[in-house]
Order: C-alpha cells, then structure tokens, then sequence
C-alpha cells in the first residue's frame, strides 16, 4: 500500500516569544508512515505530544526540523497548503468551536463554498454527506440545539463534503457522553469501511483504540509502540508506566497470566475474553 | 450514619408557560447518607445535573422539599447562601471558572466569600491545594499558564478550600488521559476521608463509579431508578443494558459465561475481583475432578 | 434567565415571509419603518399597525412570540413616557406644584408608545423570518456596491454571522460561569453599584478567555476547511429575486403611501 503521510525525521518545538532556552521538543526526531485505507489510532496521555502530530499532518503546523510530505507534498510549501488540506479533513475535540453558521446544512457546505463548488453540485455533496452521517434530517436545525454526538457529526459532515481522502480525528469524543462516542465512533468505522476514507483518530478511551487495524503510542515526544491493537494492548505494564491505560478485558487476562494461569494476553475484545474465558473455565 | 441529604417529592420544569416546558426533574424521593460515597449515572438528559444545581440551591423546585442536615433549604429561616458554604459543587469542564491572576487568589475566592480571617485563608487555600496535589510554588504562578489537567485541579480546590460538608461534583474527570482521571478521583477520595465528607458524583464511566463509589444513583427520564451499592446496581446489568446504560465491560463478559452455564458467585464488577473469583471456581472446581 | 431572549432569533417555517428574499425583506422593512415615523398623530399609525398584523398573519410566527419580543423593552417605553407625559408643554390638564400634565404631552405619549411598539414588533419578524445567513448575504449583498471603494463587505458579514452563531453559545456560557461562581459564594445580587460592578469581575474574565480561546479554535478549524476569504467563495443558497419579492414591495409601498395620506389628510 502506498504511503499519503510521510513523516521523516521530525523533531518540533514551539517558537517561544523570547528566546529562552526552556522550550523543550514536543516531537524528536520522529519517523512514521501512515499507509492509505488505514484506521490508525494515536495514544498518548495529555502532553505527549499527539495532538502536535495530527497538526503536522494537514500542515497547521510545519516541523522544526525533519520533513512532512502528505500526499507528495511537502507541508511547509505554502503554495500547496490547501491542496493539502482538501486531502485531508480535520476534527476537532470542542464541537461547539468547529461549527461556523447557524443552520446545519449551512456549516456543511461551508468548506464547498471556500473552494467554490457551483450551487447545483453543492447541493448533492451537502446532502449526501448529511445522509452519510445521518444527520439529513436535521439539515434545516440550529447546530447549538444539538447534542454534542450530532454536532460532532455535522462537523464530520462538512468535512466529509469536501470528498478528502484522509480525516485526522483529534479526540473527538473527548467530549461527549457515552451515547454521543458511539455514534461518533460508528461514523468513523463506516467513513473507513464503506468510503475507504483514512482515519487517523486521537483519543484517551483504549475502547475506541481497539477498534482501529493499528495503534501508535506516543510518549514523551517519541513513537513508544506501532502494532496491531492486540499486540500494542499486551504491553500492559508498558502501557501503565506511562499514564495509559488497556480495555477491562485485557487487564484480567494479564492478572490472570501474572497469577501463572495460561492465558492470552493478545486479547483486547468483549468476545474474544469470553472466549477464551469458557475454555479455561469448562 | 444519619441523613445528610433527603429530597420530597422533587419535581423542576423548565421554562414553565412557554413551548419549550419540559419536566426535567420528576418526583425524587432520595435520602443520602453521611459519608457516603455516591456516584450518579444516567443518560444526557435524564436530570442529573438538574439535580444536583437543587442541591445547594442553585435551582428551586418547582415544588418539593430539599433537606441538608434536617434543614429545608427554601425555608424563610434559612439563608440561601449558608447552604452554598454546606454543599460545594463542582461544574463540569471547572476550569472554565478561573479568573485570578494567580493559582492562590483564585482558589481563595470562595472561603473569602464567606468571610473568614487571612490566616485561616491562607489555611484552606494551602490544606487544599495540597490535597489535589499542586505544589506550594504553582500557587504564585498564573493559572492561565497552567495545563489543563493543573486547571481542573486549580478549579475543584477552589470548591474544596470552602471545607463543604456535601461535596458534590459534574464529571470531574471529563476528558483527561486516564492517568489524570486517577489523580482526580484519588484526590477526591482523599477529601472526604481527611474532611469526613460526603461526596457525590456524577460520571459517565461505570468501570470509575463501579470501582470508586459506595453507593450509586441510577436515573432516568428525570426520575430514580434505583439508588443502591454498586454490585447491587449492577446486577441488574440486563436492566441498565436496556436503558442504553453501558455496564462495565467486565461485568458484560461475566455475564456471558453466566449466560454460558459458569457460574462464578457474587456481583463482578471490578477486575480485580474478577480474577479473584476466576482463580477460586478453577480451585474447586480442580478439587472437585 | 437569559435564555428567554427571543430578539434576533430566528424560527424556521415555510411562509409566505420565510420565503421572501432577504434583500427585499431588509428594503421592506425601511420602509416599514418610514411607515411609522412618517406618522404624526394616532391615526397615522394604523396603517403601520396593519401592515405588523398583516405580516403577523402571514408568517404565521404565534402572537405570543411578538409579546415575548416587547417584553424587554417595557421598561424603556415606560421610562421615556413618563419623561414625555411629565416636561411636555401644551394645555395643561392638571397641575400639582412644579408638577404639569398636559393634553399634548398624553398625546404624543401614547403616539411614541404604540410606535416603539409596533417598531420592535415589526422589525422582530425580520430576523424571526430570515435565517441570518440569509441575512449577512443580503447585507453583503446590499452592500455590494461599497466594495468598489475597499470596503470589507465580504468580512463583515462574516463576522455577524459568526456572532451570530455564537450568540446562544455564550449566553449558555454566561448563565453557567454564573451559576459556578454562585457555588463559590459569589454575591452577585447585593451592594451598591460598586460592589455590583466588582461582582461582575469573575464572571466577564472566564467569559473574555473562554471567547478568545473559541476564536482561536474556529479560525483554525475555519482554515482547515479552506477558508481563504470572500474571493471566489461560492454560496448554497443564493438570493434570487422573484416577482412575488416586487410584489411585496409594492405592497409596503402602498401602506407608507397610506400613513402619509391619513396623516395629512385626517
């Protein structure tokens, strides 16, 4: 599979106003693929430095030193800043600071309307991609009477009209009650599946990382662990060490290894755990 | 134990005469105990918060009684504010609420507010930024500058230096990095024990209110459900399931071998006790064959 | 509370009104408002009068939304009309020490009254029919002929719109740091002005750097989405004239006609 995000080399630290010695590198010397098609999820503890690394990726920020290439393009070319940005969409964490107008399919076709898309065709784009998240028939609702999962899908939406290729996902549930995450996290899954959409989704909740073909950890600035979720997930007392955390399931089987049981602790899944727990028990 | 907290017949409406009326709080009959532990769940919506703004009067009921120590709140004789000093309540995303230039000045609003001497200030501003943990040097620094994390803790001591008897809290551990929601919750625990306290708290995570609380009050569509201790409350998973309450995910897979005819006895909604109970039936079950 | 505002609040439906084009909607309702100040006696008002009602009916918005709207200015009519009744000159009608009411001073009381009124009233369907991005795109396009002469028209009514959108968004804020501070035994309803003025300290802080830091979010996210400014911009729904729309112009035209005459006339 071809690789859309390089990223070569990057170390990135903030341009303090006064040049003092005390900025420190968010990012060293980092190097990462993402590969098309993929669902990967970012976790890092607060400060770890993720949310640095989805900004890199749609060139909001530019590295320090090292390179970014998405799609080809090397992020710190300003002259193809929004052709990388119709590449790759963007979610932020607060629903309420992402929305621009005051009717839902208005903020929809908000991005159409920056790139000029001709009224007729943006009309069919609005409208598929509000069916797509299934929030059609809210189209003509005000974005502040919604429920943070609906806001969060019209923002998804108005990312999804302008036809990327990539979505960068920064914890976008973060926010939200359990009933908004789920939908919120369906919607991603199915952008994945049905649209081969790329996600490349931030978050805190190991649930929703388990969900995703690959996980990065990232801690202090560096790439900690990059694997399937099952092998990055049995890396329990890694994981802990540095302020993560693993699904229920996978706990219990680590404890249950540590107490000399053989069990697997590849196991990351409401039904894989009852699976394996029904054979060590019958 | 005696009652800290006892409501009759709470009801609240919204926007009472206009299109928008809603009942968001119905007919809740509720007795909390001293020192208890109590964690609140229910849907977005299913009045919880509504609830507990009654509880330090925020909001008056529509019609009801609230009682805090045997005292009706909304009694002419009582002042309003007094029980406010009693019920310290803790919003959701509290950072929100900071406006000091420095982390001292902020979390001292509150027991300035109701009029205590320098020293004894200096006293609660200092016990309890101690209890959540900020060192005494982040107390001169501006709390602007601190991460988000160092906020919330800057904002739920500024609750706690009021030394409120009734400590009640809206997701206070709302999107932070696992590690932090730990600090977070220790630090809460620690104040009810230091302060002999009681604490209530509202949480979306069951696998947090199933290992952190003493009891739990389950509402829905404005109304209770149950309010009983935490394996009480979810062994009657299927019930909670069915309300679109997520249980903990280790409760849902021993369910499933329950389901699947093995029987592990008691109420499992810890992994920790999980395990416990996964190593004693294999014991038995090895001394038995 | 403050989330009982309805002025500039919008309500969606499918009208007569609703579906009038915006632009026309913004002309109609200079004219409406010539309509009331045209007039200088009782009289004069009530094709004013009729033309609200008429609308009322149209736009099918329920009266009692309308009382909502006037609610808040009571005040304001109630404290300008004692003012009026009291230092107007004329024939007095009844006289307690410096103290006079005259005939005029009724009269032109009771005129301002019933104008204010039926102002906020009538000019409150502008916004309750129109959504506001419908409304900044008349605006803009209203304004257009002033971007000859290099004047942000584009950025302005970008700016309303997006104070409009966060408008609830802060007024829940509001209402919620409020509430906070309460809790921390804030005493915001005791003491003089000072004290009052002190009192409003920890609630506009939190809101200044709370509205800063959603700025900075939604113009990054508004970058992210390709936002580069008006040049080349596109619009889902653009503002087409219809005859109904001349129509309707018409129609208003009538009405001021109508003031003017019975207010000479009669």
């Amino acid at each position: 599979m071809e690789n859309i995000i390089e990223i070569k080399d990057v170390t990135f630290r903030y341009q303090s106003e006064e040049e003092t010695s005390t900025s420190v590198n968010v990012l060293e010397h980092i190097n990462l693929n993402i590969k098309k098609g993929e669902f990967v999820a970012v976790l890092g503890h607060n400060g770890s430095g993720k949310s640095t690394l989805a900004k890199l990726c749609n060139a909001i920020l530019t590295p320090t030193s090292g390179v970014v290439k998405s799609y080809g393009y090397d992020t710190a070319d300003e002259d193809k800043l929004f052709d990388i940005r119709r590449k790759i969409g963007m979610v932020f964490q607060n629903p309420d600071n992402q929305l621009v107008a005051t009717v839902v399919e208005e903020d929809v076709a908000f991005g159409l309307e920056n790139i000029g898309v001709p009224t007729d065709k943006m009309r069919v784009r609005v409208d598929e991609a509000l069916k797509a998240v299934d929030m059609y028939e809210y189209r003509g609702h005000a974005p502040h009477k919604l429920s943070g999962g609906q806001k969060q899908r019209v923002a998804i939406a108005g990312i999804i009209a302008m036809k990327p290729e990539c979505i960068v996902l920064d914890e976008p549930t973060a926010m939200l009650d359990p009933r908004g995450r789920e939908e919120v996290i369906n919607t991603v899954r199915m952008l994945n599946r049905d649209f081969g959409i790329t996600i490349v989704l931030i978050t805190h909740y190991m649930e929703e990382a388990a969900q995703a073909d690959r996980i990065i950890v990232i801690d202090g600035g560096q790439v900690l662990l990059d694997g399937k979720p099952e092998d990055v997930f049995s890396k329990v007392t890694l994981l802990k060490s540095v302020g993560l955390d693993v699904p229920q399931v996978t706990e219990l089987m680590f404890i249950l290894h540590e107490q000399g049981l053989d069990t697997d602790t590849h196991i990351i899944s409401e039904d894989m755990a009852a699976e394996a727990l029904l054979k060590l028990l019958k | 134990m005696s009652t800290v907290i006892k409501t009759e017949n709470l009801t609240y409406t919204y926007g009472l005469g206009t299109p928008f009326e809603k009942t968001a709080v119905k007919d809740v009959n509720i007795e909390i105990e001293e020192g208890e532990l109590c964690g609140i769940i229910g849907h977005t919506g299913s009045g919880k918060s509504t609830l507990i703004q009654h509880l330090n009067g925020l909001i008056k009921p529509t019609s009801g009684h609230i009682y805090i120590d045997g005292l009706d709140i909304w009694d002419k004789a009582v002042k309003i504010r007094d029980i406010r000093f009693k019920v310290g309540l803790v919003f959701q995303y509290p950072e929100y609420q900071i406006f000091e230039d420095t982390v001292f000045k902020d979390i001292a609003f509150g027991p300035k507010n109701m009029g205590f001497s320098e020293d004894e200030v200096k006293r609660r501003v200092e016990e309890s930024a101690e209890i959540v943990g900020l060192k005494p040097e982040t107390l001169l620094r501006s709390p602007f500058e601190l991460s988000g994390g160092q906020k919330r803790r800057v904002a739920i001591a500024g609750v706690m230096a009021m030394e409120p008897k009734i400590l009640i809290l809206d997701e206070p551990v709302a999107g932070l990095d696992p590690k932090g929601r730990e600090k977070i919750l220790a630090q809460i625990k620690r104040y009810r024990d230091q302060k002999n306290a009681t604490v209530l708290l509202i949480s979306h995570s069951m696998e947090d209110v199933a290992r952190f609380t003493t009891k739990i009050l389950v509402m829905e569509g404005g109304g209770v459900f149950c309010y009983d201790t935490p394996p009480k409350v979810f062994g009657r998973a299927s019930e909670l399931t069915a309300m679109g309450l997520a249980v903990p995910q280790i409760t849902r897979v021993m369910n499933r071998l329950k389901a699947a005819g093995i029987e592990l006895d008691g109420d499992i909604y810890t992994v920790e006790y999980a395990a416990k109970k996964i190593n004693e039936y294999l014991l038995k079950h090895k001394s038995e064959s | 509370m403050l989330k009982d505002i309805t002025i500039g609040q919008f309500f969606p439906g499918e009208s007569i009104l609703h579906r009038l084009d915006a632009r026309f909607k913004i002309i109609i309702t200079a004219i409406f408002i010539a309509m009331l100040f045209s007039a200088d006696s009782v009289i004069g008002l009530v094709p004013g009068i009729l033309f609200t009602a008429l609308c009322y009916a149209l736009s099918k918005i329920p009266f009692r939304l309308m009382l909502k709207s006037l609610k808040p200015i009571i005040p304001i009519i109630l404290f300008t009309s004692v003012l009026n009744i009291f230092f107007l000159d004329g024939v007095v009608l009844f006289r307690l020490g410096f103290i006079k009411i005259t005939y005029d001073g009724i009269e032109f009381t009771i005129i301002m009254m019933i104008r204010i009124a039926t102002l906020i009233a009538g000019t409150s369907l502008l916004t309750y029919t129109t959504s506001p991005i419908s409304l900044t795109d008349a605006v803009e396009s209203l304004l257009s002929p002033f971007k000859k002469l290099k004047f942000p028209v584009h950025e302005l009514s970008m700016m309303m719109s997006i104070a409009l959108r966060f408008i609830p968004t802060l007024i829940e804020e509001t209402d919620k740091i409020m509430s906070a501070q309460k809790a921390r035994g804030a005493d915001m309803e005791s003491g003089g002005l000072l004290h009052r003025a002190k009192a409003l300290v920890p609630i506009l802080i939190p809101l200044f750097v709370s509205a800063f830091s959603r700025a900075m979010e939604l113009a990054l996210a508004m970058e992210c989405r390709c936002y580069q400014g008006g040049e080349g911009r596109t619009r889902l729904k653009e503002l087409h004239s219809r005859g109904s729309d001349y129509l309707a112009i018409c129609v208003s035209l009538l009405f001021l006609n109508a003031a003017i005459l019975t207010d000479l006339l009669l």
